[in-house]
């Protein structure tokens, strides 16, 4: 039994079958990347394991508890944070602050009404951050507004405003697109660092190949919303059915 | 100091101090001078200038950290004003107890109208609020005039029971408000020469509550429920997805500021014991919009600031007349002087809302920030004079 249970999840958008009879099992404290080639329906996958879209039939269970109904905090709040496509993080605030608002919610569940008390009351939970945008190498930028920063430091943000709350399943999507090749060797670097220091389970869904062997245990080849292939990397390399569907395109 | 970072503790100085000196400040010309149209120091006014402060810094509370833009408020502002009246005519003439009524009886109001208003976001939820305030205006009038006395208004009487005072004064009229037996209405001058200043209770109570109440802004402002609603107000998909249940967070920002709203309308109702449906309609909601666009949406001080600002225009700017303008330039020739009297014409007087109208549009066009980007800019201005070379960054809006 894996930490996360995808089984037979469909999801249709109007005529188009984004997800067509989709089963993946991640298991605890693994990597495992989900490949395949544009418009495959990597995204929308995980938007059905955060809540974000309800698929139209199958079960998804994390942790042994079914993450379907809930809503997007809550799935949170079980210990599955995301790294969007397209970085989404608190433009109008500073690198600091955006790094604070995920330790509160760690911290405090979804709400807590603290109207009055200052933030140099937070030390333990500054201490925290800080040392979060230290270990991203952001250290430097504490006090930028997020807004004005490059694509890809806006990407390292939000990897940091996901790792800070310790998640039990990351969900990371296409985290190094944009990125230039020292920066994406960096998160490389930092991923596999993390993954040393504590128990995390992730799924990286990732263009870049070079990415996708230096981290993965486990690959998934997903084309036209279905799970071709699930195999390790060794052999995803070789298989000719994945060659044909998504590696001989980009090669 | 107070728990405020040195900022914010020079900024809530600097309020303090023109609070207190503003029977000093607005009334800097002499009585009887061409200029003295211009003071505003008198009581009524500057009861006014404060009590909607405190209705605009409430306002910012929602607006400048959420971006949920309420066109509604004026209705948290009515409800207090008829609970203060109703505590006159039950229980007492002290204004404590009845601007305690006023707050709490906003704030389960604004608890009800947020709850269902905040399912949307964006226009609908302007609209929502819009509507319920509509509504709440429209009931006043008629189904509810038991409560609310419609037309007329909800005023004192001598049958009234004030059980904890007297329904009727010594002097056989209606007893007027007052804090603990000291009469609001009671006013020392000071003659100084030429000049005439008015020391007023009733102002100095709205005066400590405006502090109060900037004081209260400043710690939300600075809290981590204030950065919460600013993360709200930047990305509300991200809040989401990082675990926080969005929905408390904006509703306690708004029953927070129909708190204030409320305190607004019980002082109102303190300085001048009646209240009418017409404190709710929609201008009145839509006025403390413009007040706190205006000032500066999400600044501190911006609130206050557009406040004052819209209040001396609805108020001297408007007793600006023909007449008036004649005695300035009445040493042109003629055909001059009517031609600049002529072309100045629609602006004032009655006309002062074109100009207020011009004004805002100006601002919004070229100062998003308000009057306090306004301010900023014109101190970096100086700055670069002064040391070309020192450090010209950029701080975000305070
Ligand atoms: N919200 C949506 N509404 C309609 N179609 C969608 C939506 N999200 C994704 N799709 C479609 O579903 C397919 C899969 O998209 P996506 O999951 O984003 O692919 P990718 O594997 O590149 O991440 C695409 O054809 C896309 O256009
Ligand atoms: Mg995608």
């Amino acid at each position: 039994m894996g930490i996360l249970e995808v089984k037979g999840v469909n999801k249709r958008f109007g005529g188009l079958q984004a997800l067509g009879n989709v089963n993946l099992s991640v298991k605890e404290n693994t990597v495992h990347a989900i490949i395949g080639p544009n418009g495959a329906g990597k995204s929308t996958l995980l938007n059905v394991l955060v809540g974000k879209l309800i698929p139209d039939t199958g079960s998804v269970m994390f942790d042994g508890q079914s993450v379907l109904g809930r809503k997007p905090y809550q799935i949170n709040q079980m210990g599955i944070s995301r790294v969007f496509q397209t970085p989404e993080i608190f433009g109008d605030l500073t690198v600091f602050e955006n790094v604070m608002i995920p330790c509160f919610a760690k911290r405090d569940g979804a709400f807590k009404l603290n109207a009055v008390g200052d933030m140099l009351g937070q030390k333990d939970l500054i201490e925290k951050a800080e040392q979060m945008l230290i270990d991203v190498n952001m250290i430097d930028k504490r006090n930028m507004h997020s807004a004005s920063m490059s694509r890809g430091d806006k990407r390292r943000l939000e990897m940091a405003m996901c790792l800070v709350q310790e998640p039990k399943l990351l969900l990371l999507d296409e985290p190094t697109a944009g990125m230039a090749r020292a920066d994406t060797n960096n998160t490389i670097d930092l991923l596999k660092e993390i993954k040393a220091k504590r128990d995390i389970t992730m799924a990286i869904i990732e263009h870049d190949m070079h990415v996708v062997f230096s981290l993965a245990d486990r690959i998934t080849v997903l084309a036209l919303g279905t799970p071709l292939v699930e195999d390790a990397p060794e052999n995803i390399k070789g298989n000719p059915k994945v060659r044909e569907a998504y590696l001989g395109e980009s090669a | 100091m107070l728990g405020l970072t040195k900022k914010d503790a020079t900024l809530l100085l600097v309020v303090a101090v023109l609070a207190l000196c503003a029977p000093f400040i607005l009334n800097p010309f002499p009585e009887g001078s061409a200029m003295a149209q211009f003071n505003a120091g008198y009581p009524d006014l500057m009861q006014r200038f404060v009590i909607f402060g405190i209705f605009a810094i409430g306002f910012n509370i929602l607006f400048g950290l959420t971006g949920y833009l309420s066109f509604g408020h004026a209705a948290f502002l009515g409800v207090g004003s008829y609970s203060a009246v109703w505590m006159f005519k039950l229980l007492s003439m002290n204004v404590i107890p009845a601007i305690m009524l006023s707050v709490i009886v906003s704030g389960l109001f604004a608890l009800l109208i947020g709850f269902v208003s905040l399912r949307r976001s964006g226009i609908y939820f302007s609209i929502l609020t819009l509507a319920f305030a509509q509504m709440s205006f429209n009931l006043a009038y008629s189904v509810l005039t038991p409560i609310t006395n419609g037309e007329t208004g909800l005023q004192l009487t001598l049958q009234d029971p004030r059980v904890l005072g007297q329904s009727v004064s010594e002097t056989g009229g209606i007893p007027v408000t007052s804090l603990f037996g000291i009469e609001l209405r009671s006013t020392y001058q000071m003659d100084l020469g030429a000049w005439l200043f008015q020391f007023n209770v009733g102002y100095y109570l709205c005066a400590v509550m405006l502090l109060l109440a900037f004081y209260l802004a400043i710690r939300i402002f600075r809290s981590p429920f204030g950065m919460m609603l600013r993360a709200i107000k930047s990305n509300q998909h991200r809040v989401n997805y990082t675990g926080l249940n969005p929905r408390p967070y904006t509703l306690a920002a708004f029953v927070i500021s129909g708190m204030y709203a409320g305190l607004a309308g019980g002082l109102m109702a303190s300085m001048d014991p009646l209240a009418g449906a017409e404190r709710m309609q929609w201008t009145a909601s839509g006025e403390v919009v413009l007040m706190t666009i205006l000032g500066g949406a999400g600044t501190l001080i911006g609130p206050v600031l557009g406040a004052g600002f819209i209040k001396y225009f609805e108020n001297i700017f408007s007793k600006i007349n023909d007449n008036v303008l004649h005695g300035w330039f009445s040493l042109l020739p003629d055909g001059l002087e009517n031609l600049i009297v002529g072309v100045l014409h629609p602006f004032i007087g009655k006309g002062w809302h074109l100009t207020l109208g011009i004004l805002f549009m100006l601002v919004v066009i070229f100062l998003p920030g308000g009057l306090v980007e306004g301010g900023q800019r014109i101190a970096r201005l100086f700055r670069r004079g002064k040391a070309d070379q020192t450090d010209t960054t950029t701080k975000p809006a305070e």
